[in-house]
C-alpha cells in the first residue's frame, strides 16, 4: 500500500512537469496553430534562468590565503560572494540558498521575451506553412538553443539545490497513520504546478483578454471581422505559453540537475501528452499529463516490470496508441481540430 | 575548318590507360608496398584522438582532448615533458616517435557507437592516423576497437570501465589502461566490509547497457562474497531523467545499502533523487542507510553537488595522489589549462605515452610490433604505481583508488578523497575468470 500511494504521489510529481509543460504547447497550438517542437527548449531555458541567477549571486571576489595552497603549491585564492560582503554574511547566504524560488522573478520578464522574441522574429513567419515545415523550423530551433546553452554552461549537469529548509522529507503518510516520506520540494513542485494551471485556466475563464483569446480559438476569422487585433493577444499568449514552460524549468532544477539536453528528454513525452488530451484541449493536456505520469510510475514498479520487462519505458506510448485507437482525438479533442 | 579525328571509343580508351598509369604506383605504394595500414612514409605519424565533443560527455572529453594536445606537446620536446620525466621507460627523448614529429587529428564519436565508428574510420582512411585513441564509454570503446582490429591500426581505449572491453570483446590490437568493474568490486569490498559490516542487504540500480550490467555483476560478486544479501537489481534505462520511480521501491525494499550502478547524468540524478528521498537519513534493520557509487568522477561528482559528501566509490586516478608522477602531470597540466586534470585526461595522456614508447621500443609502427612491445610490459612513473599491461587480455592491472566525496572541500576541484589506495595484487583476476570469459583476443591485424 505504501509503495502504491509512493508511485502516487511520484506520478502526480512527474505529471506536474509533463502537464506544465503540455499545457503551454496547446495554448500555442490551440492559439497560432503551430506545432512548437521548441517548447521544451524554451522549458530548459527556464531551468538555466535558475542557474544563471544562482551563478550572479555566486559572483564573488578573491583574496589570498597564504596560510591554504591551491592544487598547484600557490597560495590559494579564497572566493567570497558580493552578496555576503553587501548585506552581510547571513542575508547573503540566505539569498545564495532561496536562489532557486527567486529565480521565479527573475525568470517572468525574461520568459516574456524569450517567447515575444521568438514568435515574432521567427514563428510568425510559418503560420500558414504546413505543419511538418513547423515542426522542422522549431526543431532545428530547440537544437540551437540547446547548442547556445552548451556552449556557455558545458554539456555537464550544474548543481541548483533547493532551500535548506525546503530540501528534506515530510511524513505525508502521518494523517492516515502510516509512514510516508516524501521529498518537500517535490511536494512544493506539486502545488506550484497546481497553482500555475489554476492561474492559467482562471486568467482565460474569468478575464476579458481571455475571453478574447478563448473566442479566437473557437473562431479567429470572426473575431478578428469583430475589429479585434486576435495576433496581437495570441503574441501575447506564447509569451505566456514560454512562461509557463520556464517556470516549470526553474522549479524542477532541484529535483534534476539541469544539463543542456532536458528540454529534448520531455519534449516527446509533452507531445504525447498533448495528442492524449486531445490537440487544442486544455484541460485534455492537464489530465492526460497527470494521467501519463501516473501509470509511468507504476509501470516502473518491480512487480510490474517483473511481469512485463521493459513496461517502463514503453507503458506511455502503449496507452498513447489504446487511447488514439479508441478515441481518435484525445480525451478531451475537440472535432475540427488538425483535421482538414 | 579543320576535322576533329577523336571519337569517343578513343577518348574512352585513352582516359582509361592515362588513369591506369597514374593509378599505378599508388597501387604500389598503398597496398603492395606498405608493410602495414598508414605506414607514415614523411617527417611525421598521425594520431586519431577519437572523443565526445558533442553530446552529453562533451566536458569529459574536452579534457581528455587537452591531455591528448599535452602529451603530443611532450612528445615533440615541448612543455615541461610533464610524466615523461617520471615514465620508468627512458625512451622517449622529446623528438616524436621514432625520429617523427607527432601530429594528431580529431574526430567526434558523439558517445554513439555509430558515430565513433564513422569518425575513427575517417581517421584512419582519409588522414591516415596510425593509432585511434579515446572515448568516454564502453559501448563506443568496443565498437571502435573491433574497427580498428579490422583497419589494421593500433586502440588505446580511453575511458572505459566494462569488464567486456578486455574481457568478451577484447581484440589484439585494443589496449585498456582504465580499469574496469571487477576491479572496482575487488577494491571497494574491503572498505565497504570496514565501514558497512558483513550484514547488509543491497539493493542496485543499473544502466541498462554493457557498462552497468558488468558492474552490477562485479559489485554483487564482490559483497556476496563479504556476507552481503543483494535484495534486488533493477535495471533503468539509459536516458531516464527522474529516478524517483526506481528509488521510491528502495524505501520499503528491506535494503540498507544502496548501490548506484550509474554513471555521467544517470549517476547525477539518481544519486541526488536518492538523496532526496531521505535515504542517507533513513534506519533500517538498525543500521544507517548507505549508498554507494562504484564508478565515481569529478565531473561527475560537480554535477551531484552536496549529495556526494561522505559516499564511497572507486577511480582509476585523482589529482589529489602525491607520488611524483603525478605531481608532476597536475602541475604541467594545471599550469596549462588552469585546472586539475580529471581521471580521464589521466588515462589518455598515459595511452598516448605508452603507444609512443612501444612504438620506440619496438622500432616501428607496425600495430603487430607495437602490440609486442606493449604485451607483459611492465612499468612505473605514471601516476598508478607499477603496472602491467598483462599480455592475454591487453588489460593494464594497477593500484585502484578507494576515494569519498569529500565533506569540506577547500576548492571547486576538491571533491573526493582518496581513503585507499588498493593494491595492484588485490584487484587482479586470472585471465580466464568467468566474468570476462567469451571472447577470443585472437591475433594482430596489421593491416594494408
Amino acid at each position: 500500500m505504501d509503495a502504491l500511494i509512493l508511485q502516487i504521489l511520484n506520478g502526480l510529481d512527474k505529471g506536474s512537469a509533463y502537464a506544465l509543460i503540455a499545457l503551454g504547447l496547446t495554448l500555442i497550438f490551440g492559439t497560432l496553430g503551430v506545432v512548437n517542437f521548441a517548447h521544451g527548449a524554451i522549458f530548459m531555458i527556464g531551468a538555466f534562468c535558475a542557474v544563471t541567477l544562482s551563478k550572479i549571486l555566486n559572483l564573488s571576489y578573491e583574496t589570498i590565503d597564504p596560510n591554504q595552497t591551491d592544487f598547484l603549491g600557490n597560495p590559494l585564492k579564497v572566493k567570497t560572494p558580493y552578496v555576503e560582503s553587501w548585506f552581510g554574511p547571513e542575508i547573503g547566504a540566505s539569498l545564495i540558498d532561496w536562489a532557486v524560488p527567486l529565480a521565479i522573478i527573475f525568470s517572468i520578464p525574461i520568459m516574456l521575451a524569450v517567447g515575444y522574441i521568438m514568435e515574432r522574429g521567427l514563428i510568425k513567419h510559418f503560420y500558414k506553412r504546413e505543419h511538418a515545415d513547423q515542426i522542422l523550423v522549431t526543431f532545428g530551433l530547440a537544437i540551437v538553443l540547446q547548442e547556445i546553452i552548451k556552449y556557455f554552461y558545458g554539456a555537464n549537469p550544474i548543481q541548483t539545490p533547493s532551500p535548506d529548509a525546503l530540501s528534506g522529507v515530510a511524513n505525508v503518510g502521518a494523517v492516515f497513520g502510516m509512514d510516508i516520506v516524501y521529498p518537500v520540494w517535490r511536494i512544493v513542485y506539486f502545488c506550484f504546478a497546481a497553482v500555475i494551471i489554476a492561474a492559467v485556466f482562471s486568467f482565460l475563464q474569468f478575464t476579458t483578454f481571455g475571453m478574447v483569446v478563448r473566442a479566437g480559438m473557437a473562431d479567429r476569422e470572426t473575431v478578428g471581422l469583430l475589429g479585434i487585433d486576435i495576433d496581437r493577444r495570441f503574441t501575447i499568449m506564447f509569451g505566456i505559453a514560454a512562461a509557463v514552460a520556464g517556470l516549470a524549468g526553474v522549479m524542477y532544477t532541484p529535483i534534476n540537475s539541469p544539463n543542456y539536453h532536458m528540454g529534448m528528454d520531455f519534449l516527446v513525452l509533452s507531445f504525447v501528452v498533448v495528442v492524449v488530451g486531445g490537440m487544442g484541449s486544455l484541460p485534455g493536456a492537464v489530465l492526460a499529463g497527470f494521467m501519463l505520469g501516473i501509470l509511468e510510475s507504476f509501470a516502473s514498479m518491480n512487480a510490474i516490470k517483473s511481469l512485463i520487462p521493459g513496461i517502463d519505458q514503453i507503458i506511455i506510448y502503449v496507452v498513447a496508441i489504446i487511447i488514439l485507437l479508441t478515441r481518435p482525438r484525445g480525451l478531451m479533442g475537440r472535432k475540427g481540430v488538425m483535421e482538414e | 575548318m579543320s576535322k576533329s579525328t577523336m571519337t569517343r571509343r578513343g577518348v574512352l580508351k585513352t582516359g582509361a590507360v592515362a588513369g591506369a598509369g597514374v593509378a599505378l604506383p599508388t597501387i604500389f605504394t598503398a597496398s603492395s608496398a606498405a608493410a602495414y595500414t598508414n605506414e607514415p612514409t614523411g617527417g611525421s605519424v598521425t594520431l586519431g584522438f577519437n572523443v565526445p565533443q558533442t553530446g552529453p560527455y562533451a566536458d569529459e572529453g574536452a579534457d581528455e582532448l587537452r591531455a591528448y594536445e599535452l602529451a603530443v606537446e611532450h612528445l615533440n620536446g615541448g612543455g615541461d615533458g610533464g610524466m615523461m620525466n617520471t615514465f620508468s621507460s627512458k625512451e622517449l627523448q622529446g623528438n616524436g616517435i621514432l625520429g617523427k614529429k607527432v601530429e594528431f587529428v580529431t574526430g567526434d564519436t558523439q558517445t554513439k557507437s555509430d558515430a565513433a565508428r564513422a569518425s575513427a574510420k575517417s581517421m584512419i582512411e582519409k588522414d591516415g592516423a596510425v593509432m585511434i585513441t579515446g572515448g568516454s564509454s564502453s559501448g563506443v570503446a568496443i565498437a571502435v576497437q573491433g574497427l580498428c582490429q579490422e583497419a589494421g591500426v593500433i586502440f588505446m581505449a580511453g575511458l572505459t570501465h566494462s569488464n567486456d572491453t578486455t574481457g568478451k570483446d577484447k581484440k589484439a590490437n585494443g589496449f585498456r589502461h582504465f580499469f574496469n568493474g571487477y576491479m572496482s568490486g575487488a577494491a571497494l569490498a574491503p572498505v565497504l566490509k570496514n565501514l558497512y559490516g558483513t550484514d547488509r542487504n543491497a539493493y542496485h540500480l543499473t544502466a541498462d547497457y554493457t557498462w552497468g550490467w558488468t558492474q552490477e555483476e562485479s559489485i554483487a560478486a564482490a559483497t556476496e562474497a563479504l556476507g552481503w544479501n543483494t535484495v534486488n537489481k533493477v535495471r533503468t534505462p539509459l536516458a531516464a531523467t527522474d529516478f524517483s520511480s526506481y528509488i521510491a521501491p528502495v524505501l520499503n525494499s528491506g535494503a540498507d545499502v544502496l548501490v548506484l550502478n550509474h554513471y555521467g547524468g544517470n549517476m547525477v540524478n539518481s544519486l541526488t533523487n536518492a538523496v532526496q528521498f531521505g535515504l542517507r537519513e533513513k534506519i533500517v534493520n538498525g543500521k544507517q542507510f548507505e549508498i554507494v557509487v562504484p564508478l565515481y568522477s569529478r565531473l561527475m561528482a560537480k554535477g551531484a553537488g552536496e549529495n556526494v559528501k561522505g559516499i564511497h566509490g572507486s577511480t582509476n586516478w585523482h589529482w589529489s595522489l602525491q607520488d611524483d608522477a603525478s605531481k608532476a602531470f597536475v602541475k604541467s597540466f594545471g599550469t596549462k589549462y588552469g585546472f586539475p586534470p580529471s581521471q580521464a585526461a589521466h588515462t589518455v595522456y598515459c595511452q598516448t605515452l605508452l603507444y609512443a614508447d612501444a612504438c620506440q621500443r619496438a622500432g616501428t609502427f607496425n600495430p603487430c610490433g607495437v602490440a609486442e612491445a606493449l604485451e607483459g610490459y611492465e612499468f612505473d612513473g605514471l601516476g598508478n604505481g607499477k603496472t602491467l599491461y598483462r599480455a592475454e587480455d591487453h588489460q593494464c592491472f594497477k593500484d585502484v583508488l578507494v576515494v569519498r566525496g569529500k565533506e569540506n572541500p577547500t576548492s571547486e576541484f576538491d571533491l573526493l578523497e582518496v581513503v585507499e589506495v588498493t593494491p595492484a595484487a588485490q584487484v587482479t583476476y586470472a585471465p580466464d575468470h568467468p566474468m570476462f570469459a567469451g571472447g577470443e583476443l585472437g591475433s594482430c591485424n596489421p593491416g594494408a
